[in-house]
């Protein structure tokens, strides 16, 4: 094995072009006019449903309205911590499966895509924003960027051994490119905006 | 991967009998390509990201060997096992090992284009492995028996009462069934249940991050996180080709990735793994499986730029019309079309032929891959090793005469237009494979030319 290591390292010394320089513009900005109502528009185009709502107790409030028969709820907000009931002291992810609904909080928004970045700090498990069957995000309007550019410079990838850019539910178009929404991970994404 | 016995234009001519199916095809595809195009509009500054991407991956391709070693240190500092491939039966043999030191003997699979052209799902099961792919589209075409025909749309050749048959006859949905939406909720149980009961889980790379040892790995459907994330060891596979020197490089290539693809913003998850989770094994096997040959042929290196977004599949004129499998390679559309006589020149060698070199596929590549010069390139070196055959070699080299020859070549088209007013069928006739498929226009009476110099004054 690391036999091959040294020979594919030393064929590509040979075959490799002259050194090039990396680009000096490699950046760019978006200017929107309204970060969060850009942010709103593109998270509905992706299946995603939004609300702004001005603090925490109005998120309880919420989500007693919206999953009124959902039993197993997850929640990684200490603040929110107790209407949630599922374990979450488990060492084998497997034993979260039956979760209906994860309530995690994000850490940037991205208005260009309307993609949120969670870290498996704010996940606690890596597989519970995917094995859910429902999930809902709440993110501070202030950490709303504009675009990926911007989120990289804020964010460090390897803070965490995890973190994924979350953009709607998990969908497909695989069959004849009908959309689908629910394919393996969450069949729905509810994002929160306290501003 | 069926055994390749036709060649892309025999394969075409048995894909177009079914006319109805191959106006589908082109259609769907062709809708694909204009959600690209009105993302790509959406952006002002496409053009001068896609010369970011082209610049990043240039210098990539300078600077390989520092990079892949940088990646590997970093890798190994976060807890991740780095293995390095030489060729396919090198990646196929590490994996199987992993698994067999584990006594895993079933595994999962999210969508790898790499584990397709090395073959590695044939290689397993001979070693009596079971593996499941979880891409939707993917696990329809591995239920079928047949290799995905689009790397981003790996069942896009196929109808909702085709998926519909398939899911019927081994997932047991109702018969003749075909709402996508029943469907995939069938398919959505079935990989769950193989989700929560599988060990190891295998998926690819799409940017791998040597400043932070790090990879990325989007999907729409969370298939990969869903398989990572609860299986107890996590293997990645990826070409050397897939490095980028640093994390904020990540915005300019997401951002043109999936608008390029399907013209979606960004995909449901882009997710970055950096360390194992407690408890759990992840392993990097990086390959090279003849991409140093093409590093070092520089006509063709630039091919090695590719993200793999499919664009180019999308907007193809040939592409469209004659199916992925006509392509008899892992990695069909026109940029397979190019990395595939890299591999074996003498069994693809037909396969830049496939292509009008209208040069569209150049146009819409997010990373500004040359891809219809490389196309016309890869077809004058094959020609020149002895690998066209026949016709198109009698042909191209009479072409090649004439359009040497000033005088030849007025003659010629002189002789073409006469011969098409006198005697059209001797152009349209079946004899002619070229005139198969096209009408020959009306020859007008003057060429361009005789026009022209009785006109300029
Ligand atoms: S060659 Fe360019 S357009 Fe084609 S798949 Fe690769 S990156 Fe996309």
């Amino acid at each position: 094995m690391s036999s091959s290591r040294e020979t594919i390292l030393q064929a590509i010394r040979a075959n490799k072009p002259d050194l090039l320089p990396l680009p000096s513009v490699y950046t760019f900005e978006s200017n929107y006019p309204d970060v969060l109502a850009q942010y709103q528009q593109t998270l509905q185009m992706i299946g995603g449903t939004v609300e702004v709502v001005p603090d925490l107790a109005r998120v309880a409030e919420r989500l007693k309205e919206i999953y009124p028969d959902l039993t197993r709820i997850a929640i990684t907000l200490p603040e929110l911590a107790d209407l949630g009931n599922a374990d979450l002291e488990v060492s084998d992810p497997h034993e979260l499966e039956a979760i209906e609904l994860a309530v995690i909080p994000g850490r940037y928004g991205v208005a260009e895509n309307g993609a949120i970045w969670v870290t498996e700090q704010e996940m606690r498990h890596r597989a519970l924003p995917f094995i859910t069957q429902h999930l809902v995000l709440i993110i501070r309007a202030e950490t709303i960027v504009p675009n990926m550019h911007e989120a990289y410079r804020r964010i460090q990838v390897d803070e965490t051994g995890f973190g994924t850019f979350i953009a709607g539910p998990s969908k497909t178009a695989d069959i004849e490119q009908s959309l689908v929404v629910g394919a393996h991970g969450a069949r729905s994404l509810v994002v929160f905006i306290i501003a | 991967m069926s055994p390749h016995t036709l060649d892309h234009a025999a394969a075409s001519e048995v894909f177009n009998r079914d006319e109805p199916r191959v106006d589908w095809h082109d259609e769907t595809l062709w809708w694909v390509r204009q959600k690209r195009d009105r993302a790509a509009m959406q952006l002002p500054e496409w053009e001068a990201l896609r010369e970011a991407a082209s610049q990043i991956k240039h210098h990539v391709l300078s600077n390989l060997d520092t990079l892949l070693e940088n990646f590997e240190r970093k890798a190994q500092e976060n807890g991740i096992t780095v293995h390095w491939a030489a060729n396919a039966q090198e990646h196929n043999e590490i994996v199987w090992s992993l698994l067999h030191k584990k006594g895993i003997d079933r595994m999962i699979k999210s969508k790898s284009m790499l584990t397709e052209e090395c073959h590695l799902n044939d290689f397993l099961r001979s070693k009596g492995i079971e593996v499941i792919d979880t891409d939707l589209g993917e696990r329809i075409v591995q239920l079928r028996q047949e290799p995905p025909s689009h790397i981003v749309l790996p069942a896009i050749h196929l109808k909702k009462s085709d998926v519909g048959d398939t899911f019927h006859e081994h997932l047991g949905t109702e018969k003749g069934a075909t709402d996508p939406q029943y469907l995939t909720e069938a398919a959505r149980q079935h990989l769950r249940e193989t989700f929560l009961t599988r060990r190891a889980a295998l998926t690819g790379v799409n940017f791998a991050i040597a400043e932070t040892g790090g990879f990325v790995v989007c999907t729409n459907e969370g298939n990969a996180d869903m398989g990572a994330h609860l299986a107890e060891i996590h293997i990645a596979s990826m070409g050397f080709e897939k490095i980028i020197p640093r994390a904020d490089h990540l915005g300019v290539f997401l951002r043109l990735l999936t608008r390029s693809a399907t013209g979606q913003p960004v995909t449901a998850y882009s997710s970055h793994f950096h360390r194992p989770r407690p408890g759990q094994e992840m392993h990097i096997v990086i390959v090279d499986n003849g991409r140093t040959t093409q590093l070092g042929r520089p006509d063709f290196r630039n091919s090695l730029k590719c993200i793999r977004c499919g664009a180019c599949m999308n907007t193809c004129p040939v592409y469209r019309r004659s199916g992925g499998h006509s392509y008899h390679n892992a990695v069909a559309g026109p940029i397979g079309s190019i990395l595939a006589p890299n591999l074996d020149m003498r069994k693809n060698a037909d396969l830049p032929f496939a292509s009008t070199l209208c040069g569209s596929c150049s146009n819409v590549c997010p990373v500004k891959i040359d891809i219809h010069d490389q196309l016309y390139k890869w077809r004058q070196v094959l020609a020149q090793e002895g690998y066209v055959g026949g016709i198109k070699k009698t042909s191209l080299q009479l072409a090649s005469k004439v359009l040497a020859s000033p005088t030849l070549f007025k003659l010629s088209f002189n002789a073409a237009r006469t011969a098409l007013r006198i005697a059209p069928w001797a152009a349209n006739n079946p004899l002619n494979a070229w005139s198969i498929h096209r009408e020959l226009p009306d020859a007008p009476k003057d060429s361009f030319r005789q026009w022209w110099e009785k006109n300029r004054k």
